[in-house]
């Protein structure tokens, strides 16, 4: 644990790293970056506060357990858009011209509007859960491995 | 059914990957439930797979496009080249798809019991699962960069499996030498793609084929894809990995990252007469294929005879099959562009190469299994410290006798059809070839003899009294491999002639291929 102004540093910055993984995460589909990126974004908030808070009392309140859980979930958002689009073929984006991000962006210049892309956004939604709980769970193992504890099972 | 038909190309890899994405979240409600799951996702897959090979083999080469609107929209309106992630499934690709199949639901059978006092199951299903699509993926992909993504799926996959064990000293080890390998070899697949790709702008295999320059750059990139794929299937002078790999990982999984090596050889065929075919001097590359399988086999037996550790001895036996593999291919690229050999020997040894990957995926697989079942009776692997085990492991000796009769080319096994092949046509092409391959066979013979007084024969001894048979999921794991083993020993001539002579055809039959996805481009 150290000291008390990185702590309380990084309690405040912990709000804006994940907003900014999330804007990542969300834009992906119109700006660089995406699923991938945003996650580990989201995982170095993680790190930022295991290095602040020590792995022992970050371990209370993010359990490997539940990582797990959302790690899964992601994958199965994103392999559940692909097999949604079955009744068409494998990976059909089967959402654009339909309300939920169905809007076609016009060709060139543009200043990128969010509401298009069909499932591809929704796919990085899922991407970005993946990565992120999976980075962090990584991340927490090590540093509890670090300190010579052992994970559950 | 005719759903299931369209979309069978997608949904074989589909399946199995939502089977490893929901194995962490069901595990929760019991491992008994886990298992079925597993077992039940990976039979419809094989499921999928054989209805899946019996269209191929009656309507030809199937395309499935992800994301278009009809399956065989490769390229899309107003483009002139194909720009989509395409699956194409051909003679060869089916062919692999099969024998990574019947091997991968063998093996998950014989992990159910071997794993089940483990810890980690959960992961260990999940990466069985991607290891299998990784496999599956690579045969069928056709796109370099998707076959990228699939051998470094596989590869992941592979290496966290093998040091599974993490209780034995050597399994990290292990694991640690695998993914190195496949790291070096993957960044030298993507360094070749990046030139290709710097090069034509495509990415699809029969796109590139069909624009195909063969100019100095094209030349690099063929030596890096052929290093990186011979390095990967545990050719001589890069085989340092598989012994160490082989003997540590644990049962269900040496078949299958021995599979996932004969998927790289499928990469090596694949690159070399479908991206390439007929541009190079055939003669010269096919004598490069040739003296590396030589190598193999020569190398791979002499290391093997000497080894006591018996998983590290069958290991190096993989390595020698190898060889036989590469030669028959090799002989039939070496006459690719003289039709009179090619009709009179070339294609025959090129199905007895190809004939020797499900072969030996088999009898391989199960003696694989058959060593580790030992280990996990009597808790080593030393072959000086085993005796009369024939005594209290009577299936496990018979399934023995069989692998190790099949391995050696004894008739009437399946392994003596594909080396009759083999042997005969190499003869005409160079006669010492097909001797120093029968001077192999007969060392591997001897080998086995070895494995077999060691471990099974001899009286009972004092500290195995105990020993016993080991579960019957295990039984049953090595009972799929011996009854497709004695199948294909009893019907040679059937295998060949429905699914080994397309998987040869679609080698030889470049424009086929090419003309699947740019046959409506002049």
């Amino acid at each position: 644990m150290l000291s008390k102004i990185v702590r309380t540093i990084s309690d405040q910055l912990i709000l804006f790293i994940l907003i900014y993984g999330l804007y990542i995460i969300i834009h992906g589909h119109v700006t660089p970056g995406g699923g991938f990126q945003g996650g580990a974004v989201i995982a170095s908030g993680v790190v930022m506060m295991i290095v602040a808070f020590g792995s022992g009392e970050i371990k209370k309140s993010l359990r490997e357990r539940h990582l797990s859980v959302v790690e899964s979930s992601g994958a199965l958002i994103f392999i559940g858009m692909a097999f949604a689009g079955m009744g068409t073929l494998f990976f059909y984006n089967f959402l654009v011209g339909t309300p939920v991000f169905g809007g076609i962006p016009p060709t060139g210049p543009n200043p990128g509007d969010v509401w298009t892309g069909g499932v591809i956004p929704l796919m990085n939604f899922g991407v970005g859960l993946k990565v992120s709980a999976g980075l962090s769970a990584v991340i927490l193992a090590m540093a509890l491995f670090s300190r010579g504890e052992e994970t559950e099972e | 059914m005719e759903f299931l038909t369209v979309h069978s190309p997608a949904l074989v890899v589909a399946v199995p990957l939502l089977a490893a994405f929901i194995t962490p979240l069901i595990s929760r409600i019991g491992n008994k439930f886990r298992d079925t799951v597993n077992v039940t996702f990976l039979s419809f897959a094989a499921f999928l797979m054989a209805v899946l090979a019996v269209d191929i083999y009656t309507s030809g080469t199937r395309i499935y496009t992800f994301g278009a609107t009809v399956p065989e929209l490769a390229i899309p309106e107003h483009y002139m080249v194909p720009v989509r992630i395409i699956f194409q499934v051909d003679g060869i690709s089916i062919f692999m798809g099969l024998t990574t199949t019947v091997v991968a639901l063998a093996a998950l059978v014989y992990s159910l019991q071997f794993v089940k006092d483990e810890t980690g199951q959960d992961r260990f299903y999940s990466l069985f699962m991607i290891l299998y699509v990784g496999m599956v993926g690579l045969e069928f992909t056709g796109d370099m960069f998707n076959m990228f993504v699939f051998l470094e799926i596989l590869s992941i996959a592979g290496a966290g499996l093998a040091s599974y064990r993490v209780n034995l000293a050597d399994a990290v080890e292990g694991g640690f030498k695998y993914i190195v390998i496949s790291a070096i070899s993957a960044l030298l697949v993507l360094f070749a793609i990046g030139i290709l790709y710097g090069e034509y702008n495509l990415l699809s295999i029969a796109a590139l084929a069909h624009n195909m320059q063969f100019t100095t750059l094209d030349m690099i990139a063929l030596a890096l894809l052929g290093i990186a794929f011979v390095m990967k299937l545990a050719g001589v002078p890069l085989h340092m990995w598989a012994p160490d790999t082989y003997a540590v990982a644990p049962a269900g999984i040496t078949p299958m990252i021995y599979t996932s090596s004969a998927a790289s050889m499928y990469a090596l065929y694949r690159i070399t007469f479908t991206l390439y075919g007929g541009h190079f001097d055939t003669t010269a590359i096919g004598w490069i294929v040739i003296i590396l399988g030589v190598l193999s086999m020569f190398i791979g037996v002499m290391m093997a005879i000497h080894q006591t550790d018996i998983k590290r001895l069958m290991a190096y036996h993989a390595i020698s099959q190898s060889g036989y593999m590469l030669l028959g291919v090799g002989v039939g690229l070496a006459v690719l562009t003289d039709p009179v050999a090619l009709a009179a020997y070339g294609r025959d040894a090129m199905n007895g190469g190809i004939f020797h990957i499900i072969n030996n995926a088999l009898y391989k697989g199960m003696l694989f299994l058959t060593a580790e079942a030992i280990f996990f009776r009597i808790g080593t692997r030393d072959l000086n410290r085993m005796g009369g085990l024939g005594h209290n492991m009577k299936w496990t000796t018979i399934f023995f006798i069989i692998g190790a009769l099949a391995i050696s080319g004894i008739p009437p096994f399946n392994g003596f059809a594909s080396k009759l092949l083999i042997y005969e046509s190499v003869f005409r092409f160079n006669p010492l070839l097909s001797v120093i391959a029968m001077f192999v066979s007969l060392v591997t013979l001897a080998s086995f003899t070895k494995v077999f007084y060691s471990a099974f024969t001899g009286p009972e001894m004092s500290a195995y009294k105990e020993v016993r048979e080991v579960p019957k999921s295990m039984l049953i794991g090595m009972g799929v491999m011996a009854a497709a083993i004695i199948f294909f020993s009893i019907f040679p001539g059937l295998v060949v002639n429905t699914i080994v002579a397309p998987a040869t055809n679609a080698l030889i039959d470049q424009a086929s291929y090419i003309n699947g996805v740019m046959g409506a481009v002049p």
